[in-house]
């Protein structure tokens, strides 16, 4: 069997100093959806760059159905499907026009385009608004016709660049079932996020990534029992009173409450009991919470068990990790050790 | 692992049974073309604001500036109009670095790259398009340079192909300021890096005013810079030739004879020199981001 994509020790650095890859392996198999988890600026779009021909490797091996896209990146660049992070279409032309763009530079025929445009478009719920210049698309429209264009020359292995951020919660359904019914037609999607219910949702197989590098690989099921079926939140009136609480919920669980800020966070496996036990330790501390909640794992919680940090967002990381500029620029440096 | 390797698709690169390498990247240019030009119909004002300049240009120097402007062998509508044309085109050029900064910018670059497209395509295919946009542009300025008295001095023919240096010379131009496109973080900042590198060539140039009335260290880069040698060229193509004993004297060598295609030749020189050194760097530029 021909893996969809390898990765083998892939390396990658930005100027001298910022590690974007710090050795990446990992296997796909064919007709499946892969889930690629990290923070901002972890390096997953830095993967995605590399494996599209975009960006090149410094050492290390990339296959995309047997092709090196080192070396064999126009047999590469046949066979993939992108949907980077920022909507790439362009705004002037209309939908129609976005897609025959696309379809052209694939070296479709005229025909062959036509049909797969306007089936596409159907497909989308954009044939209404086929013929509209996108500038008056809404962000959702944009997203779906961004992914219908990486989809116009049948690819055999699409790469979805966090394809629901921003995105309204109903938009982001649509691109969810859209995913969905690509892999149940035997089209390898490789898709990065930073939510781990998407990834729950969709992904078969996920690999966690942080600083460059695997830290957590498996279904997302085992992640997830990684973490304890649910979390316990509980907000306290300071950080003094927080440390003190979780000081004394040791006993409750085999994992060490996490105390952030004036927040304890405690993983269980029994949530309901627990909470009962919770409370009656707090009372018997004289200590009394100001919130309560029990809730599913994040992938928040994923990267705090993982890797002792939190996966905080940093708004102009994101600004900066937009996929237009040249890899010197693009890659922030990063305050966390 | 494996060694096995899926097959690509028929409409792979070079592998097309319609053509090889050479077509697609020809059909890969035109595509970019098209859908260049699609923009520019889309945004109709975009192009006519940018024409408005121009035309302020010629009320400005025609009739504010113009009657203190001494031209010997030319009256000043016949002196300035080709200095107006090539300024414009020139300007005109610099949209090649905003729509490339533009395609930067909002990740289209990104999208090309991951394409099997050929890969000058994108410059090939912008540069092409701001070619057909300075003609458009050509058309509408000779109709404004006949509305303020400007008459073609030689016959139409010398005209068209004084037109035509123009957008040999804008053309090759294009390719310098893709290079800045490609450089710049924003569109805004692509406009912003174009001008500082044109505004010195075009009014330290015979475009406006004779160069004798500028002071002597001033003359020798006016002079010899392209911008100069082009609008010469234009204005012997267009206007004529003075009379030599109205010594005017850009080129003072080249008029004496009497022959209008020495400076004809080395304009046209300038403007393939600019392109056959810019365009490479400017493809070399943008292949530096991929593979």
């Amino acid at each position: 069997m021909t893996f969809a994509i390898q990765l083998e020790d892939l390396r990658k650095t930005f100027g001298h100093t910022v590690r974007a890859l710090d050795g990446v392996s990992f296997d796909i198999e064919p007709g499946t959806i892969f889930g690629l988890l990290g923070p901002n600026g972890a390096g997953k779009t830095t993967v995605v760059r590399i494996l599209t021909t975009v960006l090149r490797a410094d050492s290390g091996h990339a296959r995309v159905l047997g092709h090196d896209v080192m070396t064999e990146p126009d047999e590469v660049r046949t066979l993939i499907g992108l949907a980077g992070q920022s909507a790439a279409v362009d705004e002037n032309l209309t939908g129609a026009e976005n897609l025959w763009m696309v379809g052209r530079l694939n070296h479709m025929s005229k025909d062959q385009l036509r049909v797969r445009s306007s089936s596409l478009l159907e497909q989308f719920g954009l044939t209404d608004a086929a013929d509209r210049p996108t500038k008056t698309y809404s962000g959702g429209m944009r997203r779906r016709l961004d992914v219908a264009a990486s989809l116009v020359a049948h690819p055999r292995v699409l790469f979805l660049d966090e394809p629901t951020t921003g995105l309204d919660p109903a938009s982001r359904a649509d691109v969810w079932a859209m995913i969905e019914g690509l892999a149940s037609e035997g089209t390898t999607v490789l898709l990065t996020t930073q939510y781990l219910e998407e990834a729950d949702k969709l992904a078969e197989h996920l690999v966690v990534i942080d600083h460059g590098k695997v830290i957590a690989e498996g279904t997302p099921a085992t992640l997830k029992a990684s973490m304890g079926a649910t979390v316990l939140d509980l907000g306290l009136a300071d950080e003094a009173t927080a440390l003190r609480a979780g000081e004394a919920l040791k006993t409750v669980t085999e994992k060490a409450p996490v105390v952030f800020a004036s927040t304890v966070e405690v993983n269980v496996n029994d949530g309901p009991r627990i909470v009962t036990e919770a409370l009656r330790i707090l009372e018997t501390e004289g200590i009394a919470p100001t919130t309560l909640a029990l809730r599913e794992p994040s992938l928040d919680d994923v990267f705090l068990a993982l890797t002792g940090h939190r996966a905080e967002v940093e708004p102009e990381e994101k600004a900066q990790d937009s996929p237009s500029l040249d890899g010197r620029r693009q890659r922030p440096k990063r305050g966390r050790s | 692992m494996t060694t096995t390797t899926i097959p690509v698709p028929q409409h792979s690169v070079g592998s097309s049974p319609s053509g090889g390498r050479a077509y697609w990247a020809v059909a890969d240019m035109l595509t970019m073309t098209k859908r260049n030009l699609i923009a520019y119909t889309r945004v109709p004002e975009a192009i006519f604001f940018a024409s408005v300049q121009p035309v302020m240009f010629v009320l400005l120097f025609r009739y504010v500036f113009g009657g203190a402007i001494p031209t010997p062998g030319y009256h000043y509508v016949q002196f300035l109009m080709p200095g107006i044309f090539v300024q414009t085109v020139a300007f005109g050029s610099i949209s090649t670095s905003i729509g490339l900064a533009e395609d930067l910018h909002k990740g289209l670059i990104e999208r090309f790259q991951a394409l099997p497209m050929s890969r000058w395509a994108v410059l090939a295919g912008r540069t092409t398009a701001d070619l057909c946009r300075n003609l458009f542009v050509m058309a509408l300025m000779t109709a404004v340079g006949y509305a303020v008295g400007y008459r073609i001095g030689t016959n139409v023919a010398e005209y068209v192909a004084g037109i035509l240096l123009l957008l040999l010379f804008a053309y090759a131009l294009s390719w310098g300021f893709a290079f800045v496109g490609l450089s710049a973080p924003n569109s805004e900042t692509a406009q912003l890096m174009s001008f500082p590198l044109l505004f010195p060539l075009t009014f330290a140039s015979s475009a406006f005013v004779p160069l004798q009335t500028m002071p002597g260290w001033l003359q020798g880069f006016a002079r010899h810079q392209p911008v100069s040698i082009v609008v010469n060229a234009a204005r012997d193509l267009m206007s004529g030739v003075p009379k030599p004993d109205l010594v005017f004297p850009p080129f003072t060598s080249v008029v004496s004879t009497g022959r209008t295609d020495s400076t004809v030749f080395w304009a046209v020189v300038w403007s393939l020199g600019i392109l056959f050194v810019l365009a490479p760097v400017s493809v070399r530029r943008y292949r530096r981001r991929t593979l």
